[in-house]
């Protein structure tokens, strides 16, 4: 049996200090056509351990849209034969059962089971060491496994987002588990804070704060809470955009005059200018194999979508439809580009396939802002405004599994989808 | 190596949860303290300034409501950067006070209305700021006395979904040395 040391010892204290300050709500509001039925059953053992396991796991695999989750009948342990029949007759194609013992010093040990019913076929037999503390993280990686299993793709329910909270003069750059579970603050300010980046290794943000009165760009990292400025010229800064190997950054100065794109080192050092226009060049970022640095300019007459070569080279344009279109996003595979266009007065998320230059609006929204790809490339989460209100919501690529993620009486903006935990 | 990983995470997790936001919380200072909802019910002023109206070198003035040099908002048209006319005579009481007062800098602030991308609206603020900027420096302001940034449609002075609305946050502020 493969034995995974997932995780090491916690303070217990983290995990209640965040788990009562979840704030942000995720609710399902559109499926996938055809969802694979599941069973997720209880864990045996589980209620010993006095917080929920499996039920993190069903909400996980619930919320990606792909599944569909069927009642198993009852706790299943991973050393039993799952009751097969029982299972078809309730119309479960895979069942996950499971078991979670206590060691001497006090560590949990989650074996799981994942079965394919039809065949009566063992799909993977995962093992977990754990503290109580960690028993979430422990049902997002049960969900990972079992999600990439099922699709060949890998699972993104243990990763974070980043995103921005706006109350009452108070704006707070917060990072959470992708479920909106362990909301933490990495920065709290009276002034804006827009445009978080997250480097490749998910290790630091990069972000534009306007505590000096002026945008400025810092990198943060999430560990320590220290930061450093990367880009405070003369004039604004903004729009950090990580190299896809976390060393150098594309930002928007104006110390030369209008918004133009720059590279700079990381840590700041080693500044220079990458394209030229006359007009406007803002939110440059990086095609996922580097090769190239897509932008919005209006060097046309409207703002639109370009790139160029990242080593020097032509720029060429890549939205044509519509007279506004603007904030790039590469796809992680780099296949496709997602994009908010203006469509009849309404801003909406497209997305267009690169190599087509197909395009599809993929949101019935007027006021949609900021994509960003989970790491897999299935969804994008996306802001927008409901009811007067930001939120965040994600869409699926197919455009058919919907969410919303909100937090009561507060604005929620700016979000970005962290990579994978590896 | 998984272990290890998992180690940093626990780590960053716990250092998130035990932290102290690191920047501390800073007060807003002058035209900057404008809180969202709190709509203006004056117009954009239209500003008729003849120069002799007032000693360029009274720094008082600046916060004299009678002096031209309390008013520091320029408006623009929608989709416009270009300064109207009408803020000539403004920008030209400013110019002045700037050739009167060489050690005195001004951070120009360029805004936008908060319809589209907030990067994008970042840029079309900072054209704002530049064309106050520029015209600053014909009117006797000095390159090293002048900054010109955008806070895009960050800091609306008005935060209402209408055209009027809109027009106001289309707008360029002047913030002397002290006021930011």
């Amino acid at each position: 049996m493969k034995f995974q040391r997932l995780f090491l010892a916690c303070t217990v204290g983290l995990a209640l200090a965040s788990a009562a300050r979840a704030q942000l709500t995720v609710e399902i509001t559109g499926a996938g056509a055809n969802r694979l039925p599941v069973a997720i059953a209880e864990f045996t053992g589980e209620r010993t351990v006095g917080q929920a396991l499996t039920s993190v796991v069903r909400a996980d695999l619930e919320r990606s849209g792909l599944f569909r989750l069927v009642d198993a009948g009852g706790p299943l342990a991973d050393s039993a034969t799952p009751p097969y029949a029982d299972l078809k007759a309730r119309g479960a194609d895979v069942v996950a059962g499971g078991s979670v013992a206590t060691a001497a010093d006090g560590r949990h040990e989650t074996r799981v089971r994942l079965t394919d019913v039809q065949k009566q076929a063992v799909l993977g037999t995962p093992a977990y060491l754990h503290s109580g503390a960690q028993l979430r993280a422990t049902a997002h990686r049960i969900a990972d496994f079992i999600y990439e299993k099922l699709t060949g793709e890998p699972g993104v329910f243990s990763t974070r987002i980043a995103y921005v909270v706006k109350s009452t003069g108070r704006y707070e750059l917060k990072i959470a588990d992708a479920d909106g579970a362990n909301e933490q603050a990495a920065l709290a300010s009276r002034e804006p804070i827009i445009s978080p980046a997250w480097s490749p290794d998910g290790t630091k943000l990069a972000y534009v704060s306007f505590e000096a009165k002026k945008p400025v760009v810092y990198v943060h990292d999430l560990a320590s809470g220290r930061r450093h400025v990367a880009a405070n010229f003369k004039g604004s800064n903004s729009a950090p955009a990580w190299s896809p190997d976390g060393r150098q950054l594309a930002v928007v100065l104006t110390k030369d005059g209008t918004s133009q794109l720059y590279v700079v080192n990381a840590d700041g050092s080693g500044v220079r200018r990458i394209a030229t226009s006359s007009g406007i060049d803002t939110e440059p970022r990086w095609a996922t194999d580097g090769q190239y640095i897509y932008f919005t300019s209006d060097r046309g007459g409207s703002p639109q979508i370009y790139r160029t070569a990242s080593s020097g080279g032509n720029t060429e344009r890549v939205t044509f439809e519509g007279g506004y279109n603007v904030t790039p996003r590469l796809s992680p595979d780099g296949k496709s580009m997602a994009f908010i266009t203006r469509n009849n007065g309404r801003f909406q998320l497209a997305l267009m396939d690169l190599a087509s230059k197909q395009t599809q609006i993929l949101t019935d929204s007027t006021k949609d802002e900021s994509p960003s790809f989970a790491p897999n490339g299935r969804m994008i989460l996306y802001a927008t405004e409901i009811g007067g209100r930001g939120v965040l919501a994600a869409v699926s690529s197919d455009g058919r599994v919907k969410q919303k993620l909100s937090v009561q009486a507060a604005d929620v903006r700016e979000p970005a989808w962290g990579p994978l935990v590896r | 190596m998984r272990a290890l990983i998992s180690l940093s995470l626990a780590a960053l997790l716990l250092a998130a949860c035990g932290s102290q936001p690191p920047a501390p919380e800073q007060d807003p200072a002058g035209v900057e303290s404008r809180k969202p909802g709190a709509v203006r019910v004056d117009t954009p002023p239209v500003t008729q300034v003849r120069p002799e109206q007032f000693d360029p070198s009274n720094i008082a003035a600046l916060k004299d409501p009678k002096s031209p040099l309390s008013k520091r908002s320029i408006y623009f048209d929608y989709d416009s950067y270009v300064v109207k006319d009408e803020f000539q005579g403004l920008l030209g009481a400013h110019g002045k006070f700037l050739a009167a007062n060489p050690k005195m800098k001004m951070l120009i602030q360029g805004n936008a209305d908060e319809r589209g991308s907030r990067e994008y609206n970042l840029a079309l603020g900072q054209k704002r700021a530049e064309a106050v900027r520029k015209a600053l420096t014909l009117l006797g302001g000095r390159e090293d006395q002048l900054e010109a940034v955008s806070l895009g449609e960050e800091k609306p002075a008005c935060s209402e979904s209408s055209e009027e609305c809109w027009a106001r946050n289309r707008r360029g502020d002047m913030l002397y040395s002290g006021e930011f």
